[in-house]
């Protein structure tokens, strides 16, 4: 009986106009509770927003107007920085973009794939063997990269992948972390009562896999390939590890290398901080375009 | 109470269709089917983990306990690998550049994680505020870092970090106040433990944003209602709500912290203060590559990895402890 009466009253606080939700104080313009946090986020807003906005200036000098103009006042040099940039190593930049995207898009696209098949069939069946690929699949998140990445770097150049686009692409097709959240995301948006109508319904599993299950997990899928996507154009051990070869380079191995040589070469700054800011275009642009369409709802669901 | 019936009339109804059921064997052919599918389905995921993760493991210990032979030769003999058991770790354990950089770690850790996790919780309670201004624009801003690669936000912190071109030490220096050198001395870890933040703070805050998103929002306006205060909310109603989220991005910090390599790597080619064997990871990948000693790296990573996953368990094993106290 006590438990229907705080029903009732929840209920009826619930049901309460939304003055409640804003004391009265907050209806008189900006208070002083409103401007102390308000501040923090804006000088936070500042600090984060204060690099981006620094090298988008930067790269606009020369070398000498660098060292002698204020931070951010516009140079005079942007498309000489641009053309040399691009006419830098005999005009790889391009390619080490290209690089870039090729194992980010490849890469992601295929995690994401495989992600989806094994994250379903974990969700969905039951199995043999089925605790043991998840405690596997922990222990492939919970390893340090590098302990992987040298002993990958050696079974690859013994069978002779060191060196090739496969070198970077193949283990970026598989993320454990991957392959759990679309476990999770399976578990939360794919109920099992459909599965189990369309097998009453003579569907085969392949046929509701591909047009019950997929379908209810895309939105799922978008935010893993996303978070792939950036993973994998950040990525920086791997790349270095496995290739020599600067042709086939990511821009973050590129960059690197092109800061490393800075010191002989001063010129080399401005080309960096040139190189720099259009290194970070497209996964900007990237993060503030599809920020909407990400369901971190259900990846901080996975955390709990 | 009605409600209570109907789910034990529905629960009694399917316990009779299960007895119409054919009987057992009939159903495991079905069964079986289902397993082969879902191995099916997970077959390519399983390959490139085996190939990818499993057997650059079993390689890598198998490495570990090999080592060159001695006096077969002389330093310019042919190198001769032979089976030298726990050598390799022996060796790892006796080198003080494991421990210095062991302890460059620790001390960098502990610095970092209570930092990070501080500021992302305090950005997620600030953002879930009702009466705070410039909310999406703040969110952004924080979230931004998140797409601009570690490498990058080092080169972008370390021009920073040069007075001669830095607007940070240009306004400072303009209002009289010298700032030190983040690249010079111990200030480097602050120079690192900056850029990470700068890098990693976004992420988190979204996480635990979200999770807050999720909290019962009547238990806030009763709170309210009841005259509590924005402050003593987020202490006692949201604070407990994230505990559990927040604990599991502090284990991936964790995890990230202990893998430390590039934003050091880039940074060191702007400062002398950070050498080859500052970081664990910066002295395996020396081992291997620049000495060309890869029993002795594939030694020390797997000390690393056994190190992360004991310290990854124990804050699962506290995380568990803490939710059982929520939940309770």
């Amino acid at each position: 009986m006590t438990a229907v009466e705080t029903r009732q009253k929840r209920a009826k606080k619930e049901n309460q106009p939304p003055a409640y939700d804003r004391p009265a104080g907050a209806r008189r313009g900006i208070s002083i509770t409103a401007i102390l946090p308000t501040t923090v986020l804006l000088l936070a807003a500042v600090y984060f927003l204060l690099p981006v906005v620094w090298v988008f200036f930067s790269a606009t000098k020369s070398s000498a107007e660098l060292f002698t103009t204020p931070s951010f006042t516009f140079g005079t040099a942007l498309w000489d920085n641009i053309v040399e940039l691009f006419a830098y190593e005999n005009g790889s930049f391009a390619k080490w973009l290209g690089n870039s995207f090729l194992y980010s898009i490849v890469g992601a696209l295929a995690s994401t794939l495989f992600s989806a098949g094994a994250g379903y069939a974990l969700a969905m069946y039951e199995f043999r063997g089925k605790r043991a690929i998840m405690v596997g699949l922990l222990g492939g998140v919970l390893l340090p990269t590098i302990t992987l990445a040298i002993p990958q770097y050696l079974l690859f150049a013994q069978i002779g992948l060191a060196n090739t686009y496969w070198a970077v692409l193949i283990p970026t097709m598989i993320t454990p972390f991957g392959i759990y959240l679309a476990y999770v995301f399976a578990r939360a948006s794919v109920p099992v009562e459909l599965l189990e109508a369309a097998r009453v319904d003579g569907s085969s599993e392949w046929r509701t896999f591909r047009s019950v299950g997929l379908p209810l997990l895309f939105p799922g899928l978008v935010t893993i390939f996303l978070l792939q996507f950036i993973g994998a154009w950040n990525n920086f051990l791997l790349p270095y590890i496995m290739l020599t070869k600067t042709d086939l380079f990511p821009i973050t191995v590129a960059m690197y290398m092109m800061l490393n040589r800075g010191g002989s070469e001063p010129i080399l700054y401005t080309l960096a901080i040139a190189g720099a800011a259009i290194a970070i275009i497209p996964v900007v642009a990237f993060v503030l375009v599809l920020q909407r369409y990400w369901r971190l709802d259900l990846v901080s669901g996975s955390l709990k | 109470m009605s409600a209570l019936l109907q789910e034990s009339e529905r629960a009694g109804g399917e316990a009779t269709r299960t007895v119409v059921l054919p009987p057992k064997r009939a159903r495991k052919p079905h069964l079986q089917r289902h397993t082969l599918f879902a191995y099916g389905l997970m077959a390519p995921a399983l390959v490139m983990f085996v190939v990818v993760f499993i057997i650059p493991i079993i390689y890598s210990g198998w490495l570990s306990m090999r080592g060159r032979g001695e006096s077969s030769g002389g330093a310019f003999g042919p190198r001769e690998e032979t089976f030298v058991g726990l050598a390799n770790y022996v060796s790892v354990f006796e080198d003080d550049t494991f421990w210095v950089s062991l302890g460059n770690l620790g001390i960098y850790s502990a610095i970092m994680v209570p930092l990070l996790m501080g500021t992302s919780i305090l950005f997620a309670l600030l953002l879930d505020l009702p009466r705070a201004k410039a909310k999406s624009f703040s969110r952004t801003a924080i979230f931004l870092p998140y797409g601009v690669p570690s490498v990058i936000a080092a080169l972008m912190w370390g021009f920073l970090y040069v007075p001669d071109i830095s607007p940070v030490y240009q306004l400072a220096s303009g209002l009289g106040v010298e700032l030190p050198n983040l690249l010079s001395g111990d200030w480097v870890y602050v120079g690192i433990i900056n850029v990470v933040l700068w890098g990693g703070i976004g992420f988190n805050t979204v996480i635990i944003y979200t999770a807050l998103q999720s909290l019962d929002r009547s238990q806030i306006d009763a709170a309210r209602i009841d005259g509590c205060g924005e402050g003593r909310i987020a202490w006692y109603i949201k604070l407990p709500h994230v505990v559990p989220a927040t604990i599991v991005t502090g284990l991936f910090s964790v995890i990230g912290a202990l893998q430390i390599y590039s934003e050091p790597a880039m940074l060191s080619t702007l400062t002398n203060a950070i050498d080859s064997t500052f970081f664990p990871l910066m002295r395996v990948y020396r081992d291997a590559f620049a000495h060309d000693d890869l029993n002795s790296a594939a030694a020390a990573s797997i000390v690393l990895a056994i190190g992360t996953v004991l310290l990854s368990l124990l804050v699962l094993g506290g995380r568990q402890l803490v939710t059982r106290k929520v939940t309770r």
